[in-house]
């Protein structure tokens, strides 16, 4: 991994990039003053939607908006085309590895991964063995974070087979950007994704082996930091959006309640952990879940989407295998790379990760949402030796990596248009196939030379545009 | 539908009813707590009217205890810890409105969030940067807003009737208390004191002044407002759209075009609410006692709120 930063607008001689050359020009014909007047126009009317997220242990559950860059990010079509196969195959992959494991688990005869890595992984659920899912999918929805290394080429951070989130806010962004610069969308072609709640309705629908299943979203409930994607998707897919306490299972069948009594329900698309979903089954403590919905999901008469169980393949310690995954399954070799990863566990690389500390990042093998984690160059010593304990203490909970070099691209910030980090989250749909919305949602470290995205750490979001060569 | 919908819904257009109503309540009471008054020169009867009729009086007394102007309009108004201020009615209307945004159209979202989001602002500044008069109107601007744009842009079905039905429940309610507390104020006064006195008049002018009825009662009767005509108007006539009739008929209406057998016992109350103020004259009311005849109606109403509440919203 080299040194430098590629940067998504600007070549190394300073020139633009000619995907760019579009935007380049209308940048330079507009004014500063009128970009501030459309990004405070912006955050009015986000404000104003409603379109806001809530930070976990802030007591007072305060809503807040994502900050919105009004700089895009583009992608050459040519480009995105390599990044959209790549993904597709490593989804199909991440999907054959779980309906796998959790039956014959050739992988783990083969040797390929250690049994115990797997079985003994906090995210692998036992109550899912043997289950027959309808076109052996689990992960309906994933996204697959993606960063850009110094010398521009791709790779996965991290694949997400839960519950991702972030898709609102790539088509509301993308709805802001042509509410207030539509110039831009008229000067050249750059590729729609309005249309992904309806390949989402598509894909729910064909998780289930029924002609015409009802589907409805699952939400912990509006103190829920993403109620507003539940509540946005549901509302664009036209289905109901309920909480546990509407849903119901007598006979092993599953209900909602409604002012017409009880209804069917066939698909639930729930945004809702594993550990939380069935107080009979799993957290008994759990009051936003369904008792009994697992006894009906054993017996096939609900679809859940995700499937239970997806945990285990997004997990760290299984990231470093992805790219094995995909030779076994699939006989190819994988399109996207794989970030270097030390797997602590291993005496001989935690070694090497606790000599190394300040040029890595290391993570939580379980951890998600950028809390956790040491950015070993962006710490300071005392923060360093703090985490060496911890490390010590428990190697198995932790991966590092090479520290990247993310990708920048040009951000419009107080001091006016200055590079920040970027990445890239292509959400990938599987049903009765396999599919991307071209681009993604793309988060922005705002502070100046952060490379933490994450919206619970102060990171914002840019539109992303797939435009042709 | 779900239950839970139909409940965030209706107590969603309930609460915005009631911020509506408490502040037409407070805009008289505070224009008429200004006016020179025989022995109440204080005006501080006239403002705690708007608490009995809220029915936070007592909460206001083991509060504040004694009645101070000041107080008694922060209380009302802007008190985040009163669950019968304005301020909460709102924040209230929107945390429902927040919990089906799903359901209802963005216009209708927009609004009700914005209205919330200047809610708090003026809070934070205080009233007395705004004036009791401007902040009331602006309350009642908001709701007529909030209405309009939903008549204006959600479809024509459960989710509209359930908006419906917590709108007319509600206003049925507040009409039936204002027009109680008036009368009370007036009190044995009422006898007495000749229906054309000066106060009589501004008495029964604020009264429907605060339901914006005024110009219908003249249009109407074309006389001074009276307790009899008054009264008649605002239980029994069915084209004033705030009188109890008026509710009452709307809630029939849209009870009946609910979906569904379980709504039966609530359609039934409604209908024959119905049609006893349709077949009522106001002698008989005042026979049987105005005071009397209001307090067995709002008990009525109230059962009605609970036939919806077990038919329909219900989450258990």
């Amino acid at each position: 991994m080299s040194g430098a930063f590629f940067d998504e607008m600007y070549a190394a001689g300073g020139q633009c990039r000619p995907h760019y050359r579009e935007f380049a020009r209308w940048l330079a014909d507009t004014p500063l003053e009128l970009l501030a007047q459309r990004r405070r126009e912006a955050d009015l009317l986000f404000h104003r939607a409603g379109i806001t997220f809530t930070l976990y242990g802030d007591e007072q559950g305060t809503e807040r908006l994502i900050p919105f860059d009004i700089i895009p990010r583009s992608i050459k079509a040519s480009e995105w085309q390599v990044i959209e196969r790549g993904c597709i195959q490593r989804v199909q992959a991440l999907n054959m590895f779980l309906a796998d494991i959790y039956h014959e688990q050739r992988i783990l005869k083969a040797g390929i991964i250690p049994a115990e890595q797997v079985l003994a992984n906090e995210g692998y659920q036992v109550a899912m063995r043997g289950l027959g899912l309808h076109r052996g999918l689990y992960a309906h929805i994933a996204g697959v974070d993606l960063v850009r290394d110094g010398d521009g080429s791709y790779y996965v951070l991290e694949d997400n087979l839960r519950t991702p989130s972030g898709v609102s806010y790539m088509l509301e962004d993308r709805k802001m950007m042509m509410r207030l610069f539509p110039e831009l969308f008229a000067a050249q072609r750059i590729a729609p994704i309005d249309h992904y709640p309806n390949l989402l309705l598509d894909t729910l629908r064909s998780a289930s082996p029924l002609d015409n299943p009802t589907v409805v979203v699952l939400t912990p409930g509006r103190f829920n930091s993403a109620y507003f994607e539940h509540a946005f998707l549901a509302r664009e897919m036209g289905v109901e959006l309920v909480e546990g306490a509407d849903l119901f299972v007598r006979d092993d069948r599953v209900f909602m309640r409604t002012t017409c009594g009880p209804q069917p329900v066939d698909v639930i698309y729930r945004r809702l952990d594993d550990a939380f979903l069935d107080p009979l089954t799993f957290n008994p403590e759990s009051m936003l879940g369904v008792p009994g919905l697992i006894a009906a999901y054993r017996l096939g008469n609900v679809v859940l989407a995700n499937a239970v169980g997806t945990g285990v393949a997004d997990d760290k310690s299984i990231y470093p295998y992805v790219g094995e995954m995909i030779r076994f399954y699939l006989d190819e070799a994988p399109i996207l790379k794989n970030v270097p990863t030390w797997q602590c566990r291993k005496p001989a690389e935690l070694s090497h990760v606790l000599a190394n500390l300040e040029h890595l990042v290391v993570k939580e093998t379980q951890g998600s949402g950028g809390y956790g984690m040491l950015v070993g160059p962006a710490s300071t010593a005392a923060q360093i030796e703090a985490f060496r304990l911890r490390l010590k203490a428990r190697p198995q909970d932790y991966i590092a990596q090479p520290t990247l070099c993310l990708s920048t691209c040009p951000t419009f910030v107080e001091s006016g248009i200055a590079p920040r980090h970027i990445d890239l989250r292509p959400f990938v749909l599987s049903g009765s196939q396999t599919r991307l919305v071209p681009g993604g949602l793309t988060r922005v470290a705002l502070r100046e030379g952060s490379l933490v995205v994450n919206s619970s750490q102060g990171g914002g979001t840019k539109d992303t545009w797939v435009v042709e060569d | 539908m779900l239950s839970r919908t139909a409940a965030d819904l209706y107590w969603m257009s309930r609460y915005l009813e009631r911020a509506e109503n408490l502040a037409r309540m407070l805009e008289v009471s505070y224009s008429l707590s200004l006016m020179p008054q025989a022995g109440r020169s204080d005006g501080h009867a006239e403002l705690a009217m708007s608490l009995l009729a809220a029915g936070t009086l007592e909460d206001y007394k083991a509060r504040h205890g004694a009645l101070d102007t000041e107080h008694m309009l922060h209380f009302f108004a802007l008190d985040e810890a009163n669950p019968g201020s304005i301020y909460c009615c709102l924040r209230a209307a929107r945390s429902n409105a927040h919990a089906v945004r799903g359901r209802i159209t963005a216009d209708m979202w927009e609004n009700i969030n914005a209205t919330w989001l200047e809610m708090r602002a003026i809070a934070g500044n205080g009233l007395g940067r705004y004036g009791i008069s401007q902040f009331c109107e602006w309350v009642r601007e908001r709701s007529h807003l909030f209405r309009g744009a939903t008549s204006g842009t959600i479809m024509r079905n459960e989710a509209y009737g359930f908006i419906r039905l917590g709108t007319f429940i509600e206003r049925a309610d507040n009409t039936l208390r204002l027009l109680d507390a008036r009368y009370e104020m007036f009190g044995e006064e009422s006898e007495e004191v000749s229906d054309k006195s000066a106060r009589g008049y501004y008495q029964w002018s604020a009264l429907l002044r605060a339901l914006s009825s005024f110009e219908a009662f003249n249009e109407i009767y074309r006389n001074a407002p009276n307790a009899e005509q008054v009264s008649e108007m605002l239980l029994l006539r069915a084209e004033v759209p705030r009188s109890l009739h008026a509710c009452i008929q709307e809630l029939d209406l849209e009870l009946s075009n609910l979906p569904g057998i379980n709504g039966r016992p609530a359609q039934r109350l409604a209908a024959g609410l119905n049609a006893r103020l349709r077949y009522t004259g106001i002698d008989e009311i005042l026979d049987a006692g105005l005071h009397a005849w209001l307090i067995e109606f709002i008990d009525q109403v109230r059962d009605l709120g609970q036939a919806i509440h077990d038919a329909y919203l219900e989450v258990v």
